[in-house]
């Protein structure tokens, strides 16, 4: 059972942030098909401690992120689990947009001209974003593109599977300990459309239950079920960082 | 692929044996050629990279592979910046393939990885912070600890998605090298890790090799 504190609908090419609390849920829907989601995570009580991709993929022995996986901190804490998931393979490797990438592929913009329907690029939202927090560019790891497919060939070829795109796919997230969420959506940097994607997000905030002792997350690796044990150790208060 | 180098460590200014559960810290000028060799095989080498003239930029492994489209590092794979710049370019490997998804082992997820009671396991992520904290000069912290290149370390994707990591594809020996596209600072943590088959349990020496741009 959960229940919706709040709800909106983000237009493309848009940042925002906002604190999750633990047990709380972030769902996220792309209404039209082919939306991104660029996302990071930060320990609001210690902004050192934030998302670690590599971290992520290597204890779960994962290149995707898709329900059943937990992201990680860098401290051995998991962030997040993801709870459900109708999309199946979202991208956390490729980074962002940045305003040269964005004017070289679909030309110039500038808010004069182009009012709110400017080109924002994702490096530049997570600019801003991270800098209502204190933090700048060197605080800015690798972030999760939510609805991006992105598949590997055998010889390592990396390339964005659009036709993955599936409108109103959602992906909804579960904290597992309190955390800022840096976000934009932004269109992924392997996107090839010819012109600018511009794919709404809606997103809600649920109250809803800690996961269970039988938890379907905490259960799905050895290594998830000690990742729990160190944020049971966290929110305990006994462990670097911790609190009550 | 493979591409030798004609470069003579003989004539190189600069050589330095590190052994495994150490960093090395240093600057490679613009236009000087940088070489890791892996003496005894299959040793994991983490390493970041720093613009000398502003420590903010550092290696970035999105940029890297997003730009070359590619996820495996080797010969003709220039090392990009988190402002999308060339820190340098592979210009010579033996190993063939290298990676930079893994990031750098840590105390806290060898909690995660493999048990908690190695929490007090000696990991790259310390020999980093220990690495910054007594070469303050360079204005280095927590924060610029970035995501790194595990230089001849195997770690393919499958096509459903999987990360695996995979027997080592270095031998006693091998090398990789790279010219600096601006003033670089390395750093290197020479992986300590005790608990992962990747490297036979048993982390040993490396050397690395600096010829100045006039050789």
């Amino acid at each position: 059972m959960t229940t919706l504190i709040s709800s909106d609908t983000l237009p493309a090419g848009k940042h925002w942030s906002l604190v999750m609390w633990r047990n709380n849920r972030l769902k996220l829907t792309d209404l039209e098909g082919g939306a991104n989601v660029g996302m990071l995570f930060f320990n609001p009580l210690n902004l050192l401690e934030r998302y670690n991709a590599p971290d992520t993929l290597k204890c779960q022995h994962t290149f995707k992120l898709t329900s059943g996986h937990c992201l990680y901190s860098d401290m051995g804490r998991i962030v997040c689990s993801i709870v459900a998931d109708s999309f199946g393979w979202h991208d956390t490797v490729c980074g962002n947009t940045t305003k040269a990438s964005t004017a070289r592929k679909w030309g110039e913009t500038s808010y004069q001209a182009n009012r709110n329907d400017w080109q924002q690029n994702g490096h530049d939202s997570f600019l801003v974003e991270a800098a209502k927090y204190g933090l700048g560019r060197r605080d800015l790891p690798a972030n999760v593109n939510w609805f991006s497919k992105v598949v590997v060939a055998d010889d390592g070829t990396l390339s964005l599977d659009q036709s993955a795109a599936k409108a109103g796919a959602s992906v909804e997230l579960r904290f597992e300990m309190d955390t800022l969420v840096l976000l934009h959506t932004c269109p992924h940097p392997l996107n090839a459309s010819p012109s600018y994607p511009r794919k709404p997000v809606r997103y809600e905030i649920l109250e809803g239950p800690p996961a269970a002792k039988d938890d379907p997350n905490r259960l799905s690796a050895p290594e998830n079920l000690r990742g729990f044990e160190n944020n049971r150790i966290y929110q305990a208060g006994c462990c670097a960082g911790g609190h009550r | 692929m493979t591409v030798e180098s004609p470069l003579d460590p003989a004539a190189a200014r600069y050589r330095k044996v590190v052994p495994a559960g150490t960093y090395w810290i240093g600057v490679v000028r613009k236009g000087e050629t940088f070489r890791i060799v892996d003496l005894e095989g299959n040793q994991a080498v983490d390493t970041l990279f720093y613009n000398a003239d502003d420590p903010a930029e550092h290696y970035s492994a999105s940029d890297t592979i997003r730009e070359q489209r590619n996820i495996y590092l080797g010969a003709g794979t220039v090392l990009m910046s988190d402002l999308c710049r060339p820190l340098l370019s592979i210009t010579a490997d033996t190993c063939g393939r290298h990676d930079t998804l893994g990031g750098a082992c840590s105390t806290e997820s060898n909690t995660v990885r493999y048990a908690l009671e190695k929490k007090t396991m000696h990991a790259c992520r310390d020999s980093f912070l220990l690495a910054v904290a007594e070469n303050d000069h360079y204005g280095l912290s927590k924060r610029d600890i970035a995501h790194n290149i595990n230089f001849f370390m195997n770690v393919p994707v499958t096509p459903d998605g999987r990360l695996e990591f995979a027997d080592g594809v270095s031998a006693p020996g091998k090398y990789v090298e790279m010219v600096a596209e601006m003033n670089v600072i390395v750093l290197i943590s020479n992986c300590p890790q005790l608990n992962n088959p990747c490297n036979a349990y048993n982390p040993t020496p490396i050397e690395v090799v600096i010829w100045s741009a006039a050789s």
